[in-house]
């Protein structure tokens, strides 16, 4: 931007053209040198699991460059997809993030449409409260919830450890305050005139909500979505702490509980488990990466 | 707009209704049942385990007697408690640090190349935020592997031996931070290129003309103008950072000798692993002064932009 500043100035005096125009080039190519740096920095270990998940075990443990691959295989695929665990875990990861984004769309655009629209006493509060929620971390909850479940258990009979529904109980904590607060954002910018035409029309407001915040809001909607997807699939505290079989763990606890056994890894295969359990969050950044950008953005700007 | 609900009853409903359908129907009412969903989410799996930790850090081991601040006097006697204290604060604040100055660098590089690649590189750049942390913490125990690190194996080209990346302390508690930042910066330079692209044009054109150098520009144009941003991105990755656990968890899980244990990994060692929750709940509190005081102040700036616009 401060170049373009200088090239308007500089088609003004032409006598200077030259070297302003050389300033900016050289000004581009540092950018690029350095943005190739960087890209270099940050996407070297994802590349860095395709290509280790792409090797033989023998490959990986022998002496050569760990950057090349001499004989591509697709072993450590099928020897994970055949495995019924790994299978498992996917499974577990997917109904628990889709349940959780249903779960949490539904509170939430409901919840937000109540505080940024319907005042009632406390609303104000509530939606700081809501605000403050999102800043309270689960590292600070787990230990009380872990004695809480064991208090459920004494006293309902319902065990709630060890089962990976219990995490479609949790995770809501953490994606609920964020996405009814961006939704607050996202509802409090449509113009007061369209839900006012709607009350003219005679819509009540289920209908003021489905027919015209929901459509209006749709871009909101999305990004939070994203959010909550990206955020329950990619939980790593709770599950650990609260599931420990190996039929009830979900991704991320799953490649490292079952996959290092003990003083072994098996490098080839949790790179590949670590590279497929990364590819939803990555397919869904890939094609809906303004959303994605939007939602992330959304917290400190649409406050 | 305050009347939609009040009124719609109205057009629907007819004269014969009981007080509780009337109480039903009143605006406030339904607005209070529609947000009553989140308000018990939050009051029993929030609040109330928040406000249960405070009670369970004073029970003793058993939690079968009151110890008082028991707990509390015991973490203080120990070395490994002030250990986790240092290594908490130098993690977050030394990882935030850098987080901001390398989000700042590379958002200036992505706004500095012509707007039709920006796109591009800034889908390339954001990768490292997208990938699961415990996914990509595994790459970087890989990388770091002791005898097979493709790090350490380009490095002998230049002559460096191996570095022991997660075998000593200081290289520990290094790479823990390596990879904060490598997971966390990319989110700073989305939230930077945003903020830069709020920067009215005219403002450098005016300071290009007043003589001002390019970090003069930086100085008195940018940064002021991305104050708001810059803070509020920096303490909601203080909290964040703070009250990690994947990636040293992951990747050194509190080794060596302890040495990068932060609360939160601390806290499950001791309070899941250990069976003392007691004690477990102890640590994990000593977090809320922090995320108090970076809470207060990101809430500062909420409410008084909030009241601005």
């Amino acid at each position: 931007m401060a170049n373009t500043a200088i090239a308007a100035g500089a088609t003004a005096r032409p006598l200077k053209y030259g070297s302003m125009s050389r300033d900016r080039r050289w000004a581009l190519r540092w950018s690029y040198f350095f943005l190739v740096l960087f890209a270099i920095f940050f996407l070297m270990p994802p590349i860095y699991m395709l290509i280790t998940s792409l090797k033989t075990s023998a490959e990986i443990s022998a002496a050569t460059n760990p950057w090349w691959i001499y004989n591509p295989t697709l072993e450590n695929y099928i020897e994970l997809l055949t495995q019924n665990h790994y299978l498992t875990f996917f499974r577990n990861s997917a109904i628990v993030s889709v349940c959780v984004v249903a779960v949490t769309m539904v509170i939430s655009v409901i919840a937000a449409f109540a505080l940024a629209r319907m005042k009632f006493w406390g609303s104000a509060t509530l939606a700081t409260g809501v605000f403050l929620t999102y800043l309270i971390p689960e590292t600070l909850l787990f230990i009380p919830l872990f004695k809480m479940f064991a208090w459920v258990n004494e006293t309902f009979g319902i065990q709630l450890m060890n089962h990976w529904w219990t995490l479609i109980i949790l995770y809501p904590t953490l994606t609920v305050p964020f996405c009814t607060w961006i939704m607050i954002g996202y509802f409090a910018s449509i113009p007061k005139e369209l839900d006012e035409a709607a009350l003219i029309d005679g819509a009540t407001w289920t209908q003021t909500l489905t027919k015209i915040f929901i459509p209006v809001a749709l871009p909101g909607i999305i990004a939070a979505t994203i959010f909550a997807f990206t955020v329950s699939w990619a939980q790593f505290l709770y599950p650990l702490a609260f599931t420990t079989s190996a039929t009830e763990l979900v991704l991320p606890v799953g490649i490292i509980t079952t996959l290092i056994k003990g003083d072994v890894f098996n490098w080839g295969q949790i790179m590949t488990g670590a590279l497929l359990g990364a590819a939803p969050p990555l397919v869904i950044y890939a094609f809906l990466m303004d959303y994605y950008i939007a939602g992330l953005t959304a917290g400190a700007t649409k406050g | 707009m305050a009347d939609i609900a009040a009124r719609s009853p109205t057009v629907s409903m007819g004269d014969n209704r009981s007080s509780l359908h009337k109480l039903m129907q009143r605006k406030s009412t339904i607005a209070f049942l529609m947000a009553l969903p989140l308000i018990l989410l939050v009051l029993i799996l929030v609040a109330y385990p928040a406000g249960y930790a405070v009670y369970l850090a004073t029970l003793n081991k058993g939690m079968t007697r009151f110890v008082g601040f028991g707990n509390f006097e015991f973490l203080f006697g120990r070395e490994t408690f002030w250990m986790v204290v240092y290594q908490s604060c130098l993690f977050a604040i030394t990882a935030v640090i850098f987080k901001a100055i390398i989000g700042f660098v590379v958002a200036h590089f992505v706004h500095n190349i012509p707007s039709k690649g920006q796109r591009k590189w800034r889908g390339m750049l954001l990768v490292p935020w997208v990938i699961p942390p415990a996914m990509s913490t595994l790459a970087w125990l890989w990388l770091f592997d002791p005898s097979y690190s493709a790090i350490n194996w380009i490095l002998a080209h230049f002559g460096i031996a191996g570095i022991p990346w997660t075998g000593e302390t200081d290289w520990a508690r290094f790479s823990v931070i390596l990879v904060n930042v490598w997971i966390g910066s990319p989110f700073f330079m989305i939230m930077y290129l945003a903020a830069l692209k709020s920067v009215p044009e005219q403002l450098y054109e005016a300071a290009s003309i007043d003589g001002a150098t390019w970090w003069q520009r930086i100085w008195f144009v940018t940064l002021p103008m991305m104050r708001n941003i810059i803070a509020i991105t920096a303490l909601f990755s203080l909290i964040v950072t703070f009250a990690n656990f994947d990636i040293v968890r992951v990747l050194t899980a509190g080794g060596p000798l302890n040495s990068t244990h932060i609360f939160g990994t601390w806290a499950f060692r001791v309070g899941i692993e250990g069976g003392d929750i007691p004690l477990g709940a102890a640590v994990s509190l000593f977090m809320v002064p922090i995320l108090a005081v970076a809470a207060t102040f990101i809430l500062r700036d909420i409410t008084k932009r909030g009241s601005e616009v």
